[in-house]
């Protein structure tokens, strides 16, 4: 009998360690456990009492000021697996050796689970120093698999030439598009040193805080810019990178193409040293950045453009339309919620964060700077939190896509996500700017609204990613699941250096409603 | 039954959204037996100051008094002070001169000139006092709960108007903590019946929902209202409504910004934010539901 298992199991526990699909499922998996006990501990969570029980059934210590440090420590588990799914992602499109895509893999995963592990034991369970140590070790072979990364996306090597006309490269070949995956990871290095270094100075200089803290002292230390760019480079090159890989997913190329990825390139380096730039020249860094993300965002607008295209384009084919009026554009356009959510989610971020952002810093002495510390500091974290929200939500609609999800699970898991999640971003962004609109003394009935909205968008996210996740669960158990599928075809796909194709070519992730579904 | 699903949420929405109080809420009056005339003192020594326990020395003995000023108080003063004309009445505005800042026009530096500034607003809803010409009296019910909507130059005159002053930062941060580096004036954990912050459950929220109002000033000091038990939680030199209720205006003017500073949280806050070390700050004009004041001397041999 044990004999039998055995296989089964290791067979599972290569699907889970060793396939690209499975890892994104084990990180996704890591996340939801991570967002589902740590969620309690916030918002309404707090006011319903559940906060008390959880601390209480888990052991956590949560001592009072140690709350920045802890807080810290949580979204630098969670950064650490979000980088993990990207850099799988990454690793599964763009070709390299098998040996080299296996070495990176697999140093990230022990990486992020070190790190995600006893970076949270550490935080809210007791500080043993042996899991601080360790916590530091993991983000260390995190940063390693990056060295590992750039050097597997290296676009000087010939192999990695392309003659297709039809995507960004040089005249002699060179892949642009490989050059802005590359360019991102160098600057995710230098960007996370940024950050580490400063950290290496903790108790030596530097002292535990929030950005979000600082934001109207006139004078900031070196060690704190250095912290503030860091914080902001880092989920920028986060995006970036997401970008890239979704330009992937829909085949990305043509005139649109040719000129995104020299306008990402340009951008990456632009914002990056403008980022790094706020030390030394805090006055003009400001001016940098918006320069360069300019670049990444009109790259980005150009993918949402060829996206919806794209999508309008093979609808109407599929249906026989050469040439369909708006109303035929349109259902075409949303016939697939998966590919359309992520593309829309970029547009959306805008009016959630860059249009937000730049209003708030043309109106700033005259509008914000009027109210409290306390009302522009809820913008800041508010802004931050729908941004890493977005960037989850495009990091599932593709996962779904290539996790197999079919039929009305499709339609149902992305109608949902986009409705919903929009819902709770869009709230967030009302409860954030609501002195706008309403003074202290009259804002009561606005925030029951809106933090009811928030509540409902948030949690039926959340109950869509539980089921996805459960489904994903659930097909572990079967003997010839789906996850067996994907290990023989990832196995298959594996003569390097070509990709591991993650994403089937867009009709046929299109099935019609009656195919088989979850 | 397909709809079922929608009208659970349309009920749930109704009902949650659209029973919330204005500020000015519904007064019921609570009798704490504090005295918002008393002092505490703050002797002279060391103390562990702001989040990374800096040593920090008061070397000299002060006091503070020892909840925050109440209606009633700020009532009588701005009779007695526009007896005086050391303030006055323009429009819908109680107005007082203030000699200004140096200014040196820092970046977001707004300057602060000599001339009169914004006390307190007289057309403000959440305000809890009751003119009469120029005569004012705390509306019934709110006699004892702290003054609002009052700005850093209301907070400032009323003080000095009886010869005391705005405390510190630094004066403030110790009469709420002592010496032993403790995050909340009581201790070192932070209970619904200790003070009045957001979603602490209190008798307010449950009176007038939502972020609930404010609480007559020593209310947490452990005595029963209307079944109602709170903890007494005085600061280790006996000042009450060290965190939560409203924030409190210090008295500092720091240079290259205008922005004046506030501590101890509020009503509408989340607990983190009671921390003894938690700063917000707004500038000087500002005045909300939410921020009141109380004020500091040197100690009277």
């Amino acid at each position: 009998m044990t004999r039998e298992r055995s296989p089964m199991l290791s067979k599972r526990f290569k699907y889970l360690f060793q396939s690209t699909k499975g890892l994104v499922l084990v990180a996704i998996a890591m996340i939801s456990i991570v967002t589902a006990i740590w969620g309690m501990l916030s918002g309404p969570m707090v006011e319903w009492g559940v906060k008390d029980v959880v601390v209480q059934l888990t052991g956590m210590k949560l001592v009072a000021a140690e709350r920045e440090g802890r807080i810290i420590m949580l979204y630098h588990a969670i950064a650490m697996a979000v980088v993990a799914i990207q850099v799988y992602f990454i690793t599964g499109i763009q070709s390299m050796r098998d040996q080299q895509r296996t070495t990176i893999n697999a140093t990230i995963t022990v990486g992020y689970l070190t790190a995600m592990i006893t970076g949270l034991g550490f935080a809210y369970f007791g500080h043993n120093f042996i899991l601080h140590g360790l916590f530091l070790f993991g983000q260390a072979l995190i940063f390693f698999s990056g060295i590992l990364l750039a050097a597997a996306l290296w676009p000087w090597k010939e192999e990695y030439y392309i003659k297709d006309p039809d995507y960004s490269r040089t005249k002699s070949g060179l892949d642009l598009e490989r050059v802005a995956f590359f360019t991102m990871a160098v600057a995710t290095l230098g960007s996370a040193l940024f950050g580490a270094v400063t950290g290496s100075y903790w108790g030596n200089g530097h002292e535990t805080f929030l950005a979000e803290d600082l934001i109207r002292e006139p004078h900031k230390s070196p060690l704190q810019l250095a912290i503030i760019g860091h914080l902001h480079i880092m989920l920028t090159l986060i995006g970036v990178a997401l970008t890239l890989v979704i330009g992937r997913w829909f085949d990305f190329k043509g005139p649109l193409h040719k000129i995104a990825m020299p306008f990402m390139i340009g951008g990456t380096i632009i914002i990056t040293i403008g980022a790094w730039a706020v030390v030394p020249f805090e006055e003009i860094a400001h001016w940098i950045i918006y320069g360069g993300s300019v670049f990444v965002l009109m790259a980005g607008l150009f993918l949402v453009i060829f996206a919806w295209r794209k999508l309008i384009r093979d609808g109407l084919s599929e249906q026989g339309i050469s040439k369909g009026t708006f109303g035929q554009g349109l259902k075409a356009l949303l016939r697939d919620p998966l590919r359309f959510g992520a593309t829309w989610q970029m547009v959306f971020m805008n009016f959630n964060v860059s249009f937000v952002g730049i209003f708030v810093a043309v109106k700033l002495d005259e509008i914000f700077r009027v109210w409290p510390a306390r009302d522009e500091r809820i913008i800041l974290s508010g802004h931050w939190h729908v941004l890493s929200g977005i960037i989850a939500t495009i990091i599932l609609f593709y996962y779904a896509d290539i996790a197999g999800l079919k039929g009305k699970a499709r339609k149902w898991f992305g109608w949902v996500l986009i409705i919903f999640s929009d819902l709770a971003f869009g709230s967030a962004t009302v409860f954030e700017m609501k002195r706008l609109f309403v003074t202290e003394s009259a804002q009561q009935s606005l925030v029951n609204w809106v933090m009811l909205l928030i509540d409902i968008g948030l949690a039926t996210v959340l109950v869509a990613l539980a089921l996805l996740m459960i489904w994903r669960l659930a097909d572990l158990f079967q003997g010839k699941g789906r996850w067996a599928t994907e290990l023989a075809e990832e196995q298959r796909a594996i003569p390097a250096p070509a990709p591991v194709i993650l994403t089937p070519p867009l009709k046929s992730s299109l099935p019609p409603d009656e195919e088989v579904q979850p | 039954m397909k709809r079922a699903p929608l009208l659970l949420i349309l009920i749930l929405t109704l009902a949650t959204g659209c029973g919330g109080p204005t500020a000015t809420g519904t007064p019921f009056t609570f009798e704490t037996g504090i005295d918002p005339d008393s002092w505490a003192s703050v002797p002279a020594g060391e103390f562990l100051m702001d989040l990374h326990n800096h040593a920090t020395s008061v070397d000299y003995d002060y006091e503070m008094m020892v909840t925050t000023v109440t209606n009633t108080q700020f009532a009588n003063y701005l009779n007695e002070a526009l007896a005086d004309g050391l303030i006055k009445i323009v429009g819908d505005e109680i107005v007082g001169y203030y000699p200004g800042d140096e200014f040196r026009g820092y970046e977001h530096e707004e300057e602060i000139a000599a001339g009169n500034w914004l006390h307190i607003p007289l057309d403000e809803p959440g305000l809890r006092l009751k003119q009469n010409g120029d005569s004012f009296e705390a509306l019934p019910g709110y006699e004892n709960h702290p003054m609002v909507h009052v700005t850093w130059f209301g907070a400032k005159s009323y003080c000095e108007f009886y010869g005391w002053r705005l405390p510190s930062e630094v004066e403030w941060e110790k009469a709420a903590r002592g010496t032993d580096g403790r995050p909340y004036p009581w201790g070192d954990e932070i209970e619904r019946e200790n003070a009045n912050f957001y979603s602490s459950h209190d008798l307010f929220e449950k009176i007038v929902g939502g972020l609930g109002d404010t609480s007559p000033v020593g209310f947490y000091n452990g005595k029963i209202y209307d079944g109602y038990r709170t903890i007494d939680s005085p600061s280790p030199y006996g000042l009450y409504d060290m965190a939560g209720n409203v924030w409190q205006w210090t008295g500092d003017v720091y240079e290259y910004q205008h922005y004046r500073y506030m501590r101890g949280g509020s009503k509408s806050d989340y607990e983190y934010n009671l921390r003894v070390w938690t700063r917000n700050n707004a500038t000087p004009k500002y005045h909300s539901p939410n921020v009141g004041f109380r004020c500091a001397r040197d100690t009277i041999d």
